[in-house]
């Protein structure tokens, strides 16, 4: 394997988690609702894959304990929000704190202790591609999941009729009410849905990316809070979003290694979140129109469909008929 | 399609909306409801289009009475309704658009619905790109694209809120004439909601009027539009003999004062208010009223133009410059844009009172407060939460807050909402600010409060406005007919 090749597969394995809740928000938030817990959940729930491996020895419990927990948080968002009518971002945060605690709390027994691995399956012929193959082809189930997952979201969304709805309640519930569509049920179900795959994506932390409970996984879904809105809503540049932080990270490993430049690691570190500004300043300034008025016609509706972003606009918003 | 409405009422907290509204509209004619803000033809067409259930009543659908639990179920009964602000989304194509909340397989149908959208093109002669983004497309594209959806859905009675503002006038063209082929050629039922009279004189066969929750009145069209407004405003009584004005020195000028919104431009407008005269602005809502007073008050900048108060040039300075200047202006949203709701009497007049130090002189405000609202006859106590006041007590409060010796008073819709008592007791309060050499400026929809309390009155029209100096033109036939647009 060459340096490169196991930097990049080494990229697609430690993004894998980031990219997998990076998504679930992304669907929670196209519904409309904001679930600001990411990162106590994440941590909540890579304990509790950890701890149920330990006990039962079974990944597939393990797995679907974690989404269960995410599962169960995110309910705790949407429920406050439509049935208690409370804010989004306030019971997100105090959930996102409340739940790095009890992770800390409950996963003492577990703290640093061997747990379980889920098992390496390199699929064969395709992983002896060069280059890609390794990069792509030779990693676990759930590495694997986090590369599906991006087209299987970005097919979805735009190309179905459940997934043109989803769109359409984040966008402007009143209009989906009017045509019929059941918002609050809907909104309720893509939070759930987006919580179980954070808390996928704590399990893929705890089973596969930074094996056993450490407690030093908060910030992680701050990451992928941010990567949502760095990638605006759109599945792909959500998941690049992923990629080119936990990129710039490894980089930054390697610059402390580094004799020749003497970067402090923390400069690349603070990149990406330059990046992020830089990219929601363009998307919300009106400058990306003016690239497209540059753009030769022949081309224009491809650029403009490649630029076209914008936050779901009835994001963090309670529904009510008026 | 024949649709009734039978007996509906529905009553918001306090405010009855709907009060025994039964109306019948019959297949293949076009109808208006007429009626000022508030005047219930929003929620009644809610009640009708299955938006909003009502209290009581019943829509009754070719002599079958049914009951609509959401606005699918009317769709599917072929009643479809239009709202003012195109309920669509506007960063989905206009194709997504087309096909967003049918029925329907997994994967949408792409090809299909594009067939059937570019049949409707073509039948309709509109101009839609089916893969355009519809936040790239105008209000009136956006119209046309709702009414084509709404056909697709075999809607056999359409509703069109307020379907005029803001579109161009080839577009209003475009809309009326397939309005008119859809009544005449497949005998669709057609009603139009809308304050704006030309539209409807223009449009319609038949006109319903509404006015403060209640059915007062039809007219079938052609009629002179004086006999909508008359329907609409109620009958003027005659103008009483006024005391003298003492008019004084000029305290408002305005000079080609022009004002664009995003609605409409006000176009021009030249007016000298004296201390101690009253000035009424008549004219339907959205005529540009709102936006000249609110550049009197110095909320809105002007595009061109000059404002003076006692002689000062005011253009370009903010709010709290011509509050100094002893201008005010108590909005009509009492609630939403001049009282804070949650706080208490006692809070506002601490907020208000001028002070220098940086704690609450409390004891002044709740002696304040106790001396004014006695003073103004406000019914509630020092602690009560400003929203739980009634209407009148709410406007009265507003007026006690004012501050003593104004030099301008701006007002919009003083007295909406209040009993006949509370509204004499407004105007009283006025009238006394006017007698100590206050300018009064004041915006209204009932016609008789202009003729009744105005030295002169301004009437707007789409931006325009008439000057109306001599008392024998004020009548409710030549108000009507500038109201409506006839000069």
């Amino acid at each position: 394997m060459t340096g490169l090749e196991s930097t990049l597969r080494g990229i697609v394995r430690a993004a894998a988690p980031i990219v997998i809740a990076g998504q679930g928000e992304l669907l929670t938030e196209r519904a409309g609702v904001i679930n600001l817990s990411l990162n106590g959940t994440i941590m909540l729930s890579a304990m509790t894959a950890h701890a149920v491996v330990r006990n039962t020895g079974s990944l597939t419990q393990a797995v679907l304990a974690a989404m269960a927990v995410g599962a169960a948080v995110a309910f705790i968002v949407v429920f406050s929000s439509i049935a208690l009518k409370l804010n989004q971002v306030a019971v997100g945060f105090i959930l996102t704190i409340l739940c790095a605690d009890l992770a800390i709390f409950l996963g003492k027994p577990h703290f640093n202790q061997p747990g379980k691995q889920v098992p390496h399956t390199p699929i064969p012929i395709l992983s002896d591609i060069p280059l890609i193959g390794r990069v792509l082809f030779d990693h676990n189930v759930l590495i694997y999941f986090s590369l599906i997952l991006i087209g299987l979201v970005w097919f979805y969304i735009y190309r179905t009729r459940p997934g043109l709805t989803l769109r359409s309640i984040g966008e402007q519930p009143e209009a989906a009410f009017v045509r019929g569509t059941p918002v609050q049920a809907l909104r309720y179900a893509y939070t759930v849905l987006g919580g179980a795959l954070v808390g996928l994506a704590g399990a893929t932390y705890s089973l596969s990316v930074k094996l056993g409970w450490k407690e030093d996984l908060s910030g992680e879904g701050w990451i992928a809070l941010a990567i949502v809105i760095f990638g605006l809503w759109v599945p792909g540049r959500v998941a690049l979003g992923a990629y080119l932080i936990v990129g710039l990270r490894s980089v930054a490993i390697d610059l402390q290694d580094n004799d020749v430049i003497d970067l402090p690691a923390q400069i690349v570190n603070m990149l990406p979140w330059f990046l992020m500004i830089v990219t929601l300043l363009f998307a919300t300034s009106g400058v990306l129109e003016r690239l497209v008025r540059f753009t030769p016609d022949r081309f224009k509706p491809t650029v403009r469909r490649f630029l076209r972003a914008a936050p779901p606009r009835a994001l963090g918003t309670t529904f009510e008929k008026h | 399609m024949k649709v009734e409405l039978k007996h509906i009422s529905k009553t918001f907290g306090p405010v009855r909306a709907n009060q025994d509204i039964s109306l019948t509209f019959e297949a293949g004619r076009i109808y208006a409801i007429l009626g000022e803000n508030g005047a219930g033809k929003s929620t009644l067409m809610k009640i009708m289009s299955g938006y909003q259930s009502a209290d009581s009543g019943e829509v009754v659908v070719d002599g079958q009475a049914l009951t609509f639990n959401a606005p699918t179920d009317a769709i599917a009964s072929g009643i479809g309704m239009l709202y003012q602000d195109p309920l669509d989304f506007p960063p989905f194509t206009v194709l997504e658009n087309f096909i967003a909340g049918r029925a329907g397989g997994f994967l949408p149908d792409m090809d299909e619905a594009r067939h059937q959208f570019m049949a409707l093109i073509e039948r309709f002669e509109f101009d839609l790109d089916p893969d355009a983004y519809v936040d790239a497309l105008t209000i009136g594209e956006r119209q046309q694209l709702e009414i084509l959806r709404l056909l697709s859905l075999n809607v056999r009675a359409l509703i069109l809120d307020e379907p005029t503002t803001g579109i161009s006038a080839e577009q209003k063209t475009a809309l009326f004439n397939v309005l008119k082929a859809l009544a005449r050629d497949e005998a669709m039922t057609v009603i139009l909601v809308s304050h704006k009279l030309e539209d409807v004189i223009e449009l319609c066969d038949e006109a319903y009027v509404l006015r403060r929750g209640k059915f007062v009145g039809q007219q079938s069209i052609p009629c002179p539009i004086s006999a909508l407004v008359e329907l609409m405003f109620g009958k003027v009584i005659e103008r009483q003999a006024r005391p003298p004005v003492e008019v004084g020195d000029p305290t408002l000028v305005v000079d080609r004062l022009c004002i664009t919104s995003r609605r409409l431009t006000v176009e021009n407008v030249s007016l000298e208010v004296h201390a101690g005269e009253v000035i009424g602005l008549a004219g339907l809502d959205g005529s540009g009223q709102g936006e000249f007073v609110r550049s009197c008050a110095g909320l809105i900048k002007p595009e061109d133009g000059r404002i003076l108060i006692d002689g000062r040039p005011m253009i370009g300075l903010t709010y709290h410059q011509f509050a100094r200047a002893g201008v005010a202006f108590l909005p009509a949203g009492r609630i939403e844009e001049g009282l804070i709701g949650e706080m208490t009497v006692t809070d506002h007049f601490a907020l208000t009172l001028p002070s220098r130090a940086p704690w609450v002189n409390w004891p002044r405000a709740r002696h304040t407060a106790q001396a004014r609202i006695t003073h103004f006859n406000v019914k509630g106590r020092p602690g009560s939460p400003v929203r739980t006041l009634s209407g009148g007590n709410q406007q009265r409060f507003a007026l006690s807050l004012l501050p003593q010796n104004l030099r301008l008073l701006l007002l919009e819709h003083p007295t909406r909402g209040l009993d006949v008592e509370s509204a004499n007791y407004i105007w009283e309060q006025l009238l006394e600010r006017r007698r100590g050499g206050t300018a009064i400026v004041f915006i209204s929809a009932e016609l008789d409060e202009i003729v009744a309390y105005s030295d002169r009155i301004l009437v707007f029209f789409g931006g325009r406005v008439t000057l109306v100096d001599d008392p024998e033109d004020m009548t409710a036939n030549r108000l009507g007919e500038l109201i409506g647009g006839r000069l």
